[in-house]
């Protein structure tokens, strides 16, 4: 079903990542004190053999933090920060740019850790409040690597139902640029179809009284 | 010049020298890399999960370990390779993300490189060198000219299996 979406839907599909974003961006910017811009969600429609390139390239190290939404449409929510760009971000975050050094070390991955439960946090309540859908999101886990083997674990079990994957994915940057990352949204493939419902997409056109549904 | 090749996610590709196949980080999936010295034929699978009797999708066999294996073992034969000339070796299978339980998903390096293993054996092929598990991803470079897999990992020297 994923490879045939209709443009309307394809549009609901990238407002609810635009709104979930929305506030995730509007909580990084009160979290860090500094304007956070944030592009237009793109929906990505991918087979999964290309999936790894959607940031560009696949051998760029990269931190990830990771974490599941469970509810009526489970999800997987990823941030990918280049690896200065992460190391920056901890460094606003502990208001120290001094002690974030190494990446891997324990006071940066908790930094970053949280930062992706906050934004994740903010993203799943909105997106909660819009479609009416129950919605909570896991732990965060962290992986420092290259960026195709953090995409590729991630969509792994995608593959079990089909060979494409979705992805809404929002840039957000901020202090020129210094912060500057992406964040993907991929919905399980069975919570396409509670999305779309929820919104009112389900059959591909919105049903208005005395409008009919071009097809 | 050789050409090189990319394989991806679940993906299947056999060619012969002086080709190159390339699979750019892996995480959870395992390369799956067979070749013939003698024919200087090979090729790589990129499986991504362990078994085709989980899925209500098995039209890309090259996404699970049971029908990947024995697809690249017959691509094999039919460009004239024997099984007694097969050198096996396979990459990948990390664990990414440190997490704590909830989520078998995250284990799913393990099952795929424990998968890829069972099916092998299964069609009594031996893995002559392996690099795998371990929470490190790696980019995995078969040189269909000398057989060499070399395993790529961030921060750490190149491996030559």
């Amino acid at each position: 079903m994923i490879h045939n979406l209709t443009p309307l839907q394809l549009d609901a599909i990238r407002e609810v990542g635009n709104i979930g974003a929305g506030h995730a961006a509007t909580v990084l910017s009160q979290l860090l004190n500094q304007k956070v811009s944030m592009s237009v969600p793109e929906v990505n429609i991918l087979p999964l053999a290309e999936a790894c390139d959607v940031v560009g390239g696949p051998e760029q190290p990269m931190v990830g933090v990771y974490l599941r939404v469970f509810g009526g449409a489970p999800s997987k929510i990823l941030y990918l920060f280049p690896e200065d760009k992460a190391l920056f971000l901890a460094g606003l975050l502990i208001n120290d740019q001094e002690k974030c050094r190494n990446l891997l070390g324990e006071l940066e991955v908790s930094a970053l850790k949280e930062i992706g439960n906050i934004l994740t946090g903010a993203y799943v309540y909105a997106f909660s409040n819009f479609t009416g859908i129950d919605m909570l999101s896991s732990v965060p886990a962290l992986a420092f690597d290259m960026v195709g083997a953090i995409i590729n674990t991630v969509l792994a079990d995608l593959g079990e139902m089909g060979d494409y994957a979705l992805i809404i994915k929002t840039q957000l940057s901020a202090c020129d640029e210094s912060v500057d990352g992406h964040f993907f949204l991929v919905p399980d493939p069975g919570s396409l179809a509670t999305i779309l419902a929820a919104l009112g997409v389900k059959d591909g056109c919105q049903k208005r009284s005395g409008s009919e549904c071009p097809n | 010049m050789s050409e090189t090749i990319r394989v991806g996610m679940s993906q299947l590709v056999v060619a012969e020298a002086p080709t190159i196949l390339v699979t750019l980080g892996l995480g959870s999936c395992v390369a799956v890399c067979i070749y013939d010295y003698l024919l200087k034929v090979g090729g790589m699978a990129h499986v991504m999960l362990p078994d085709s009797s989980l899925s209500n999708d098995v039209t890309n066999r090259g996404k699970f370990a049971d029908t990947a294996v024995v697809d690249l073992v017959s691509a094999l034969q039919k460009k004239g390779t024997a099984k007694e000339r097969m050198v096996v070796k396979i990459a990948g299978g990390a664990q990414m993300f440190s997490y704590q339980g909830i989520d078998n998903q995250i284990q799913i390096g393990v099952r795929n490189v424990k998968a890829v293993e069972e099916n092998l054996a299964r069609l009594g092929l031996t893995i002559t060198s392996r690099s795998v598990g371990g929470n490190l991803g790696r980019s995995v470079f078969m040189d269909l000219s000398t057989g060499d897999v070399r395993v790529k990992m961030l921060n750490s020297p190149e491996i030559i299996l």
